[in-house]
């Protein structure tokens, strides 16, 4: 299995499932230079938002730790712990402030 | 052309001159005036009240009164140092001793008081002191090394904190009370009586009833001793004088203001003197009711009465109670309204109990009104007792004097206060104001309730809505010390099940939170050993708990590169190991920096550089220094016996084995350690978790202290031990601290927090009064027997190694976002290159 992320190009594969840890973020380089932080939360299911942390600029969202919160999963930065909604992108600690999130999906290895 | 702004000096900056100051902020009228303050001593106002508090390891930072960047913020001029030697009321200006000359418009006088010293031949010997200053403290503090013998002159309150200092200094403490009775201004014949018996208890002499008459002196001119006024002599070397104050009103004399037949300056009510243009506050002025106020309250309440008539604000001081409440050698005792039932037709209710020196009185009137009362013993009921004064009590008078358990329940709490109930008669602060409020730090914020004496803090804690709940965080109710006991007797190695079998139900089954995760994942490192775990934090389920500091074992930084720290035990280095800090520095391009605790930090590493890095380190027999974990970071130390001429003993021996030995245990919170190879302690021990000082037989052991933000200075946990005793006895503390304290609580809060405070740790830790030792013991064993370098771990396992690439689709492709620029011949974060793009619509 590997996991692709829908870009302006289409769908990019970024690696394989059992690359990612439960829990755990990596981050990918995509075509145009930008980076996406791809998560696997603990039932499998895989999300991928913008790796840019809006509130320093680093990109660093995929090191951060994955939580949940009223049954949505969410990362925290690991800069200064803002959280953000995987599924949307919002901060949770700031409505004013959004990453952008991506499609993804799983697909056979062909 | 503008108008220049008034100019107000106040002369005097004690605790009373700073509430004036705090009082002129709060209205606004430091922006309307321009404030200059005349300080005599060196350092600016400060708690006189808790001065004693120094000896038991306060710093006069502690004790300082004055909020930091306070005096910037309010464009004050603190001359310090620098008293007011004369005042020209003519020509409306102040002269210092420094010489220089200040204009006025306003004038305030806090001068505060004098100690009266009894004009007794021999007064001034060397080794008679006064207890006023931090300055007197220190003195004291010098001139006791090397005496054994001490005296107080006076049974007041002071004296009695004055004789408990010098016996906290090592000397033997008499005390002199020309009247029959300690404290005979607060409490009566038997509240002295029980006071007495207890202090005795301590091994203080006390004498009553009888006057100074003479301090003899030896051949060399110093004190050697006293003539009392019974004929009798004792032998003493230091006498401390503390018989009272007197109002500092000779500049108000010398400048023609009225003052008192017996002193003080004399005031209306609202605090102005015989000059319109001046005011007198606090101790140093007569109030209108014929008193010379030495408590802090009215102190303060006249500070807010002249504040207010600067404002043209109606206001004023008529008079205080003089209700107390303190800790005089650890004893309680406290005097309010009336307390001697001065009251005609008063009546008093008595319980007393010398077996276990506990006396208490009340003082009602006739029909059953509260009029004042003495507690010595026990004074927890008076937070409650002293609002009520005034009123008739809810319940009978007896129910409140007898102890608990004996006759009826009593029932009374903070809530059968009415809503006018002054709690917090230091800042005239209702039971409504406070109930206002949510926490106790938004308590003192908000009304500065608490903030004085502190007496009634335990009240306020009582009428605050209880903690909303304890748990840790959304996914688990328990507390971090719950779920270390949670971890340890179910040996759970997973985070996983201990969610799902003890999370809140709505948290079982999911992904947890960022904060839970570490926490677990350091109580499972911390257990690992005796659970028979991998100690290795990143193996397994493990890995997902960490931070991402110790999911790449360093530090991140602002761009998203990472720090590197390498272990250098008690900050010793060879010559060829500094040499390879610095090729690798050089040839990664690393930013180089000596840190706080003895090391070298190595910043600007990506991640895909991390392994290499530490691939030559290890190679140089380096090893983690786990700067990135909640884990013992470093033991300090100075040169020691070794180079030091001062040196008693080898500290860095002796820090070097404690760093070994400690390494990479994971800790609620970070530690820190230091040792000092003498009294000197240039490794600054006593502001680390656990510090080591060098005497001339061994070694004492300090807990507890802090720097950073809220300094906190250690507390003498055991003296002189051996090696062995040491390093049992920190083995034991810490293994105590890792068990019990909360999540990301360093040692010092920890120890504030807990119950009993030092003295609970000492008979845990030393008396091993929970019989935990042996357990506690064994874990460090434990520990100390598992541990294996992280670095060295990680680089062994190709598996280990996967996470160091920056991107998973590209390996070996640097970040592009992580860039440096050049700034003092090395590099600094570009950070112009992490400029945020717009987002797209999602934003």
């Amino acid at each position: 299995m590997t996991v692709e992320l829908e870009v302006e190009e289409g769908w990019l594969t970024v690696c394989e499932l059992s690359a990612l840890v439960p829990g755990r973020g990596v981050a990918a380089l995509l075509p145009d230079g930008s980076q996406a932080a791809v998560f696997l939360d603990r039932g499998g299911r895989p999300y991928a938002i913008g790796n840019q942390d809006p509130f320093t600029g680093a990109h660093v969202l995929s090191r951060g730790l994955l939580g949940c919160a009223a049954g949505r999963p969410f990362v925290a930065s690991p800069l200064l712990k803002q959280r953000f909604d995987l599924e949307s992108g919002r901060c949770l600690d700031d409505e004013e402030v959004a990453v952008r999130t991506y499609r993804v999906r799983t697909a056979a290895t062909s | 052309m503008t108008e220049p702004l008034p100019t107000l000096v106040l002369i005097g900056h004690g605790m009373v001159g700073q509430r004036y100051l705090e009082a002129l902020a709060e209205r606004g009228a430091t922006a309307t005036h321009r404030v200059t303050v005349l300080c005599e001593e060196p350092r600016p106002a400060y708690d006189r009240v808790h001065l004693t508090s120094y000896f038991s390891g306060s710093t006069p930072e502690d004790l300082s009164m004055t909020p930091s960047g306070f005096m910037e913020e309010h464009g004050i001029a603190l001359h310090l140092d620098d008293p007011a030697e004369s005042v020209d009321r003519e020509a409306r200006t102040v002269t210092s001793r420094s010489g220089r000359v200040f204009p006025y418009d306003v004038l305030v006088l806090a001068t505060g008081s004098h100690p009266f010293v009894p004009p007794v031949p021999g007064k001034d010997a060397p080794g008679c002191f006064v207890y006023r200053t931090i300055e007197d403290l220190l003195a004291i503090e010098e001139y006791a090394k090397t005496r054994t013998h001490g005296a107080v002159v006076g049974g007041g309150l002071l004296g009695l904190e004055a004789a408990g200092a010098l016996q906290g200094l090592g000397l033997t403490a008499r005390i002199v009370e020309f009247a029959p009775r300690l404290m005979p201004v607060q409490i009566d014949e038997g509240g002295g009586a029980a006071l007495l018996r207890t202090i005795e208890a301590m091994g203080l002499t006390v004498h009553t009833g009888v006057g100074t008459q003479e301090v003899l002196t030896g051949e060399d001119g110093s004190v050697s001793g006293m003539l009392l006024s019974d004929g009798s002599r004792v032998d003493t070397e230091l006498v401390v004088f503390s018989a009272g104050v007197r109002p500092r009103d000779q500049l108000a004399r010398s400048a023609g203001l009225d003052v008192g037949e017996r002193g003080g300056i004399a005031v209306d009510a609202r605090c102005r003197t015989s000059d319109p243009r001046v005011y007198a506050i606090g101790e140093c002025a007569l109030a209108v009711d014929g008193r010379v106020y030495g408590l802090v309250a009215p102190g303060y309440e006249m500070a807010e009465t002249a504040a207010d008539d600067l404002l043209g604000r109606e206001k004023e001081f008529t008079g205080a109670d003089l209700s107390t409440k303190l800790k005089l050698l650890g004893v309680d005792v406290a005097s309010f309204g009336d307390a001697h039932g001065a009251a005609p037709g008063s009546l008093d209710v008595v319980w007393s109990d010398s077996r276990s020196g506990v006396y208490k009185k009340l003082v009602v009137s006739p029909d059953g009104v509260l009029l004042g009362g003495v507690l010595v013993g026990d004074a927890d009921s008076y937070g409650l007792l002293r609002p009520l004064t005034g009123s008739v009590p809810p319940v009978a008078p007896e129910q409140l004097v007898l102890p608990a358990g004996l006759g009826a329940p009593v029932a009374l709490g903070p809530s059968a206060l009415p809503d006018h109930a002054v709690i917090c008669s230091c800042h005239n602060v209702t039971k409504r104001a406070i109930a206002a409020c949510a926490t106790v730090p938004e308590v003192k914020k908000c009304t500065k309730a608490g903030t004085g004496c502190g007496s009634c803090l335990k009240v306020i804690g009582q009428l605050l809505p209880p903690a909303a709940d304890p748990g840790l965080c959304g996914c688990f109710p328990h507390t971090r010390t719950e779920l270390y006991e949670i971890v340890r007797t179910r040996r759970l190695t997973s985070y996983a099940e201990l969610l799902d079998g003890h999370g809140r139900p709505e948290a079982r089954g999911g992904d947890g939170c960022e904060v839970c995760k570490p926490t677990v994942g350091s109580i499972i490192a911390s257990l690992a050993p005796t659970l028979g775990a991998s100690g290795y934090v990143l193996d397994g389920e493990q890995a997902a708990l960490q931070d991402t500091n110790d999911h790449f074992l360093a530090n991140i930084q602002r761009n998203g590169s990472y720090s590197v720290v390498p272990r250098i035990p008690g900050g010793e280095i060879t010559p060829d190991r500094l040499i390879v800090i610095g090729e690798v520095a050089r040839d990664f391009g690393l930013y180089t920096k000596i840190t706080g605790g003895q090391r070298i930090d190595l910043f600007g590493a990506s991640v895909d550089q991390l392994p290499l890095i530490w691939a030559r380190l290890v190679d140089a027999g380096f090893e983690s220094g786990h700067a990135y974990g909640k884990a013992l970071r470093t033991v300090k130390s100075c040169v020691g016996q070794t180079w030091c001429r001062y040196g008693v003993q080898d500290s860095v021996r002796m820090a070097i084995g404690l760093e070994l030995r400690y390494r990479g245990l994971r800790a609620p919170h970070k530690l820190k350690s230091a040792v000092s190879g003498c009294a000197r302690e240039c490794a600054e021990a006593q502001s680390k978790d656990f510090g080591v000082i060098a005497t001339a037989s061994g070694w004492n052991l300090y807990v507890g202290g802090n720097g950073g933000a809220t300094p906190r200075h250690a507390d003498l946990l055991a003296q002189d031990l051996s090696d062995a005793e040491l390093i049992r006895l920190i083995d034991r503390f810490l293994m105590f601290y890792i068990r019990t304290a909360d999540r990301l609580e360093r040692t010092s809060t920890w120890l504030e927090r807990m119950e009993g405070g030092l003295e609970h740790l000492r008979d845990v830790v030393v008396h091993d009064s929970l019989g935990l030792c042996a357990e506690l013991e064994s874990l460090m064993a434990d520990h100390v027997a598992h541990y294996r370098d992280e670095w060295a771990e990680t680089l062994s396992d190709p598996e280990r190694m996967r996470r160091f690439v920056s991107f998973v689709n590209a390996p070996g492709a640097p970040d592009p976002t992580v860039k440096f620029v050049p700034e003092r011949d090395q590099v600094k974060p570009d950070l112009a290159v992490l400029t945020l793009q717009p987002l797209g619509g999602t934003r």
